[in-house]
């Protein structure tokens, strides 16, 4: 089998192989390592690989399946979004700031994985500090969309997506914030899945908005979604805001039937503004559920409107917070030339942050600021209880809610840099899930007029992350075949 | 005209919990700099806080003794500015919801006469690190040990008129945390650390004058002196008819005087908001019962107590609860031998000399209350004279040996035996005829004189009281 036949297959299939002594994992790192070396020039999801920590994983990961030691992640090789902490490895967040910062700590994330014998290749590309829907805010580079180089492969989890679907890694995790995960693993064709807000622990997650930041699982099948779930989930006494209820085997939700279940389509995500194409692949994806005997029913968000707006003053607001250790102090760059403190504080964080972290900051300032806080903070917060309420109020009548992902498919590099609010606007579909702190997963559904993938997404209710999965994978199956990744 | 003060004190006490508040590092003071530091307070990308429960504990047991009304919801926030020695750039604080309001304790005034003064809030915050300024060259080294120390603010309300009231209530307050065991109330060490609100106004008005805010004043008594020189500073101005600007001004303690701080250190907006890393925190009635329940008896009750089960003065009894190893010291003495008013001078006086000429407390003090009980009994039993006593009692201060050992083995028990007595009485008799001369004559003062011969002959050992009885019989 050569290295993309391989690679091809899932988490699960590898683990087989791997259990079996078909291949080791020190086989399987090295096809990865080839194929980034290949590939990875033309999509550039990698902004560190880790070549000799990966190989060295990859004995250790053997020597355990050989001692029978054998665990679900066990000689997997991996990417990780370059947002999540890595023990003496580079965690830049694709920013000039921390271009150099190697963290003395794991995220519990990666604790939990490396654990299992994970093998980390490396760290992916994003937008700064998470900050985007394309990565093109990267401050390194941008990543390529592997179905067409011409296009952006999302935001701000794009290195991840962009490497699970160019084959440059079997799975990944991302993060996402309001949509992070969702959008670029519907741009590149994966599964990518935003977990309920404290399902996964934050610990060494490096924070853009602490209230609606999650760790997710980035993968090619559903199963290996929540395969890698199992791994990643659970409380973490290291996190205040990680839930303490257990998890269920998110695995074992992944063959069941969804007949008679609800469900709901909200009236307000269906709306104008809807590329045809998405808009054709989420109808046909209600008719396939329907047929297959889920009742569909057309259910309303009436404050989806406001979502987007309130967002981008609580984001902003917690980033500007957030940000403020990032000061030249203590880590990470120090402009060079400064008079003073207040000049050392000034140049290092104008030269050190990208355009869109400074707007950023500057929005989340104003909005905190004495005087402001009571209009922008304070309102955003009641309307993001109003939008979680909303949801609240839907899932009494349904079991899932049915959506898309994104507004249209994968637009062109440098088409919308230029214009922020165009691109905030990509988000619309998912950030209402982040603010309501639900969980919601992104599944391939078909591909656009132009030969780019659309995804959809399953939003369940509060800690209803098996419920996503159940509906994920059914209707993963129901699916069949995706087109192939022309770069794959 | 005549002007009044108005003051109000806020006040950082820092808790003495093993660990830091929103980590695990240790909270001991003077370890070499950056050594009790861990990603989490050092601000490092992607860590998070969790609450130190004790520290929740300690703010309870302070603000169930200033009797304070609880916010059974507690919200932590992010106070931001940037400085060196604030690694993440905000300082965890509370602002909407503290722990705890409306409170008060009593302090003594002057004259005598008790006054409450209103405590405003008390709220849980982190402690920033310290800056060391080279003196050589324009470089500042950061030292962030010190960051995550826990910390309890409490501000009064402006109900403290006079600089010596403000000085009574810190007392008040340092006694109050000392009893609690939540912090050790040490100004110089910076354990307690006061910032002050004053205004002036003519007596009798309502309204409130334009005040200052005093700073950087690191003893009880700089306080006083700061607020005199502000109050005097401030009657100047207004008798001259000049505004007083509002401003925070900094006590220069080598120049006696307050001094503005400059304006660009002041412009801060804290851009206050809920921290999303800590979820708000729930307390119960149930925990805020058994913490009342298990609250020590605090410095007011123990004074009442004191006076109703000792009928000691006043000023004793202030002298004796000053602390509580002190007022426990005390009872544990008093119930080994029950003669408080003795027990209590003999502490006050012989005791608290020894342990101030070596700056000790009396927690750190070798002498076990069943010393100072056991010695006691001996002078009540005419085994030992005072002065030998107060020589045993130092023996006892320098070494920890049982006061009766001592006796025992230097032979020091007291000679109430008739025979040697006489006979020491007639050496000395012969001896100083003069003296017994001047008493036949009738001055009868002399025989302190007689008596103090014999007892040097003795060593101290002679019984006086017998010894006075003997010497009259003889020369009478």
């Amino acid at each position: 089998m050569d290295d993309a036949g391989l690679l091809r297959l899932s988490c699960l299939e590898l683990r087989a192989l791997l259990d079996k002594g078909e291949i080791t994992s020190f086989e399987l790192t090295n096809a990865c390592l080839r194929r980034i070396e290949e590939v990875d020039k033309k999509v550039n999801a990698y902004i560190t690989v880790d070549r000799d920590g990966a190989l060295m994983g990859s004995k250790k990961a053997d020597e355990m399946i050989r001692k029978g030691e054998s665990r679900p992640f066990t000689g997997i090789p991996i990417g990780l979004k370059d947002v999540l902490c890595t023990k003496g490895l580079r965690t830049t967040c694709a920013s000039k700031i921390l271009k150099d910062f190697i963290p003395p700590y794991d995220a519990t994330v990666v604790e939990r994985l490396r654990a299992e014998g994970a093998v980390i290749l490396g760290k992916l590309n994003m937008d700064e500090f998470a900050m985007g829907s394309s990565t093109e805010n990267s401050a390194f580079f941008p990543t390529k969309n592997p179905w067409n180089l011409d296009c952006i492969p999302g935001g701000s989890s794009g290195g991840s997506a962009a490497s699970v679907a160019s084959l440059t890694s079997c799975a990944s995790l991302g993060s996402d914030t309001g949509g992070s995960i969702r959008q670029p693993a519907s741009h590149c064709g994966i599964v990518g899945m935003k977990p309920a807000y404290g399902r996964v622990s934050r610990f060494g997650l490096v924070a853009f908005a602490s209230s609606l930041d999650q760790i997710g699982p980035m993968t090619k099948t559903v199963k290996d979604c929540a395969l890698m779930l199992n791994s990643i989930a659970g409380s973490d006494i290291r996190d205040s805001t990680s839930h303490p209820s257990p998890c269920p085997d998110f695995l074992d939700y992944t063959d069941r039937d969804i007949k008679g279940m609800t469900i709901g389509v909200p009236l307000e995500y269906m709306s104008e503004g809807l590329h045809n194409d998405v808009k054709e692949a989420v109808e046909g994806a209600i008719s396939k559920l329907e047929d297959a005997g889920a009742v569909i029913k057309e259910i309303t968000l009436p404050h989806t409107e406001y979502a987007v707006s309130a967002y981008y003053i609580i984001a902003p607001s917690e980033a500007s917070s957030n940000l403020m250790r990032y000061d030249g102090v203590k880590y990470g760059f120090r402009a060079g030339d400064y008079d003073d403190l207040m000049d050392m504080y000034i140049k290092t964080r104008s030269m050190g942050f990208g355009q869109e972290v400074k707007r950023r900051i500057m929005l989340g300032t104003f909005s905190l600021a004495s005087g402001y806080y009571d209009a922008y903070y304070k309102k955003a917060s009641q309307v993001r209880g109003i939008i979680a309420e909303d949801f609240q109020k839907a899932f009494n009548e349904c079991d899932i809610i049915l959506a898309p992902v994104a507004p249209t498919p994968a637009f062109r590099l440098g088409e919308k840099t230029d214009d922020p609010l165009e691109m905030y606007l990509s988000d619309i579909f998912t950030i209402p899930v982040n603010l309501a702190g639900l969980p919601a997963i992104s599944v391939p559904c078909a591909l656009s007029s132009s030969g780019l993938p659309i995804g959809i997404q399953f939003i369940g209710p509060q800690m209803g992350d098996h419920l996503c999965i159940q509906f994920a994978s059914f209707y993963e199956r129901l699916r069949g075949n995706f087109g192939e990744c022309p770069i794959s | 005209m005549e002007f009044e003060a108005v003051i109000g004190l806020e006040v950082h006490c820092q808790l003495k919990t093993k660990s830091k508040i929103f980590c695990s590092c240790s909270t001991d003071f003077g370890a070499p700099p950056n050594t009790h530091v861990c990603p989490i307070c050092l601000g490092m990308p992607g860590v998070l806080p969790v609450l130190n429960k004790k520290v929740l504990e300690y703010a309870l047991k302070l603000s169930l003794a200033t009797n304070c009304s609880i916010n059974n919801r507690n919200i932590f926030a992010r106070k931001h500015y940037f400085y060196p020695d604030l690694p993440k750039g905000y300082q965890i604080s509370q602002f909407d919801l503290p722990i705890a309001e409306h409170g008060w304790i009593e302090i003594e005034k002057q004259d005598g006469t008790k006054k409450r003064i209103g405590i405003t809030r008390i709220h849980m915050e982190e402690d920033a690190g310290k800056l060391i300024h080279d003196d050589k060259r324009p470089l500042s080294y950061v030292d962030l040990n010190r960051t995550g120390t826990p910390l309890l603010e409490i501000v009064s309300e402006p109900e403290i008129s006079a600089p010596e009231e403000a000085g009574e209530y810190l007392k008040v307050l340092r006694e109050l945390v000392r009893y609690l065991e939540i912090s050790d109330g040490n100004m110089e060490e910076g354990s307690l650390r006061c910032d002050a609100n004053i205004s002036i106004r003519k007596r009798g008005d309502t309204e409130l004058g334009t005040k200052t805010e005093l700073k950087n004043m690191n003893s009880f008594r700089h306080v006083q002196k700061a607020l005199e020189y502000e109050i005097r500073r401030q009657t100047a101005l207004m008798l001259d008819g000049q505004k007083i600007v509002q401003e925070t001004r900094l006590w220069d303690e080598a120049k006696g005087i307050t001094l503005p701080m400059r304006g660009k250190e002041e412009a801060h907006d804290y851009r206050y908001f809920p921290d999303p890393d800590l979820i708000p925190v729930e307390i119960s009635a149930e925990w805020i019962d058994d913490i009342k329940n298990g609250l020590i008896e605090l410095p007011a009750q123990k004074r009442e107590r004191f006076k109703a089960q000792y009928g000691l003065p006043y000023e004793d009894i202030r002298s004796l609860t000053a602390s509580r190893a002190l007022a426990d010291f005390f009872e544990e003495c008093v119930k080994k031998f029950n003669n408080p008013k003795k027990v209590a001078n003999w502490i006050m006086v012989e005791l608290m000399k020894l342990l101030k000429q070596d700056a000790l407390d009396i927690a750190q003090c070798k002498i076990q209350p069943q010393h100072l009980a056991e010695l006691l009994l001996l002078i009540d039993e005419g085994k030992i004279s005072g002065k030998i006593a107060k020589d045993i009692l130092e023996k006892t201060y320098a070494t920890g040996r049982p006061p009766t050992d001592i006796v025992n083995e230097e032979g020091l028990l007291q000679v109430s035996d008739d025979d040697t007595l006489y006979s020491v009485c007639k050496e000395v008799a012969t001896e100083n005829p003069k003296e017994v001369d001047k008493f036949r004559a009738g001055k009868k003062k002399v025989i302190g004189f007689l008596v103090g011969q014999v007892m040097k002959k003795t060593k101290g050992k002679a019984n006086p009281k017998r010894v006075n009885e003997i010497l009259i019989e003889l020369i009478g």
